[in-house]
């Protein structure tokens, strides 16, 4: 009965060893060889990474970990050094993160733009209003319902922005709802319950077939500009970091041949790109 | 309705057709929480039988962290992990965030006291008299645990459901120290976030459905075996 049960234990941890034998390989490979990129909701949920990072781990076998948070939360990994390069929207919070010492090599890669969605019925009345700070004043003014990220993403950050822009407090209102979700579930929720939201254009396209009553409201003005930057983890505050990696990421982000896939990537699918390459290109103000 | 309908469509269209992306997703899956399972169990039910069969000061104190534990939020469990396995973190020199390892320790760090409460109570539910009965006829130590364990067998296989069932269908910790990497980390839990918020919904239905049955034939084959022979 005692050899029995001796043999019975070590029958199970020799099964239980194999299984996490069995796991372990695939994270054998040189440590060097994994690259952390924390990334946007939008870059995933439009589906862009999903053609780009195939690409990048054929041409240099890398093994990127994609970790898609919002812009926020992604340079905050990155400011811990638990990241090795970022592809984030969020300007004025990036010019912080390289002023603080966080990041090497903050190079533009691509351009889309954000946009005012609502319900059809478009209860405050802001359709083909000139500005965006002009229709959020009108939506603070009709008291219609506006659902914001509040997940300090490059959109949140952009949303907060447009408000202090239009000097409306949100803080508190009743008519004011974050839903801290990403970009798409956001979607979902705006189209729910009839509510305003501001998205990027990738994902609001990706998402389309869905929303069929929330169309488009407010488009085209400069404030709504949504630029990507991609940006290396300083190796020199965190040796951990990958920055050979970081440095093929980048490059391979700017180089032709990406950005050529960036700007057909969505054209046949949704009948528009949902990004615009802006490599080697200046700066927007 | 329609969206159900093509979800339940389109399960079964990926299930047939053997897809090659949920296939290894729900292999993933089944492997991941198979093996966080069997290390609560060693740990679980070795806690819960010494803490059962032994007397000490702050016993009652142990028996209510554990019990407490049996409701550990996974996303809690997910945020500690995460900490401790930051490259700049504690256990960072593991090197092991963002992949499936990362994925079973914090799974079995949810289902452990799961199963350490249940093991805990089925073996103070056996008769009193059994362990002195055993002991009386000659068994030593080792052989009386032994013959605890086995009369506890019942409550036990339940103890094993509850710890998988919770685990193969929590998200919150999966995806916090797994990242939901594609082709690597992405379980079927993470997999129907992300797809839902992709708006791919009946992607995300099917990929529920696939789940709900993988959690069934497991359970089926546990009450088979539990049911096999009929408590005394």
């Amino acid at each position: 009965m005692n050899g029995f049960a001796k043999k019975g234990l070590l029958a199970a941890t020799i099964a239980a060893l194999l299984m996490v034998a069995t796991v372990a390989p695939s994270l054998a490979a040189p440590a060097q060889k994994n690259l952390i990129l924390a990334t946007t909701t939008s870059t995933q949920d439009s589906g862009l990474l999903d053609v780009l990072i195939p690409l990048f781990e054929k041409k240099t076998g890398y093994f990127v970990k994609t970790i898609a948070v919002g812009s926020g939360q992604a340079m905050s990994m990155g400011q811990k050094g638990e990241a090795d390069v970022l592809l984030v929207h969020s300007p004025a919070a990036e010019k912080k993160f390289m002023a603080d010492g966080n990041g090497v090599d903050r190079l533009i890669v691509m351009h889309n733009d954000f946009v005012v969605v609502g319900p059809a019925a478009d209860p405050a009345g802001i359709m083909g209003a000139k500005s965006a700070p002009e229709a959020f004043k009108k939506i603070a003014g009709a008291g219609a319902l506006f659902l914001s990220r509040g997940d300090n993403s490059g959109t949140h950050a952009k949303e907060k922005g447009i408000w202090k822009a239009a000097g409306i407090a949100t803080e508190g209102q009743k008519w004011y709802q974050e839903t801290g979700l990403g970009m798409g579930q956001t979607l979902n929720v705006a189209a729910e319950k009839k509510g305003n939201t501001l998205t990027d254009r990738g994902t609001y396209l990706a998402l389309k077939k869905n929303l069929a009553g929330l169309p488009i409201l407010v488009e085209g003005d400069a404030i709504l500009l949504n630029v990507y930057h991609v940006i290396g983890v300083n190796p020199a505050k965190w040796p951990k970091v990958n920055a050979d990696g970081a440095k093929a990421f980048s490059d391979f982000m700017v180089s032709a041949d990406t950005q050529g896939v960036i700007k057909t990537f969505g054209v046949e699918k949704y009948g528009g790109p949902l990004f615009f390459p802006d490599a080697g290109k200046p700066e927007y103000n | 309705m329609d969206l159900i309908l093509e979800g339940i469509r389109k399960a079964f269209y990926l299930i047939f057709t053997l897809d090659r992306e949920v296939l290894g997703i729900t292999l993933l899956s089944l492997r991941v929480s198979g093996t966080a399972t069997l290390i609560s169990l060693f740990i679980g039910i070795t806690t819960g039988t010494i803490v059962a069969l032994t007397r000490f000061p702050g016993r009652q104190l142990v028996v209510s962290i554990i019990n407490t534990g049996m409701g550990l939020p996974p996303v809690v469990v997910g945020l500690f992990v995460t900490i401790f396995l930051w490259r700049n973190g504690p256990l960072g020199f593991l090197e092991i965030l963002y992949t499936p390892t990362a994925i079973i320790l914090a799974q079995a760090v949810i289902a452990t006291p799961i199963v350490t409460g249940i093991t805990l109570a089925s073996i103070q539910n056996l008769p009193a008299n059994l362990r002195l009965q055993i002991l009386a006829l000659g068994a030593t130590r080792v052989q009386m645990i032994w013959l605890l364990v086995k009369e506890a067998r019942l409550p036990l296989l339940a103890a094993v459901m509850a710890g998988f069932g919770g685990i193969i269908s929590e998200v919150g910790a999966s995806i916090m120290v797994g990242g939901n990497i594609k082709g690597y980390s992405r379980v079927l839990t993470t997999a129907t976030v992300m797809e839902t918020g992709r708006g791919n919904f009946d992607i995300a239905i099917a990929l529920s459905i696939i789940l709900m049955l993988l959690a069934f034939f497991v359970n089926a084959i546990l009450t088979q075996i539990q049911q096999r022979e009929r408590p005394r």
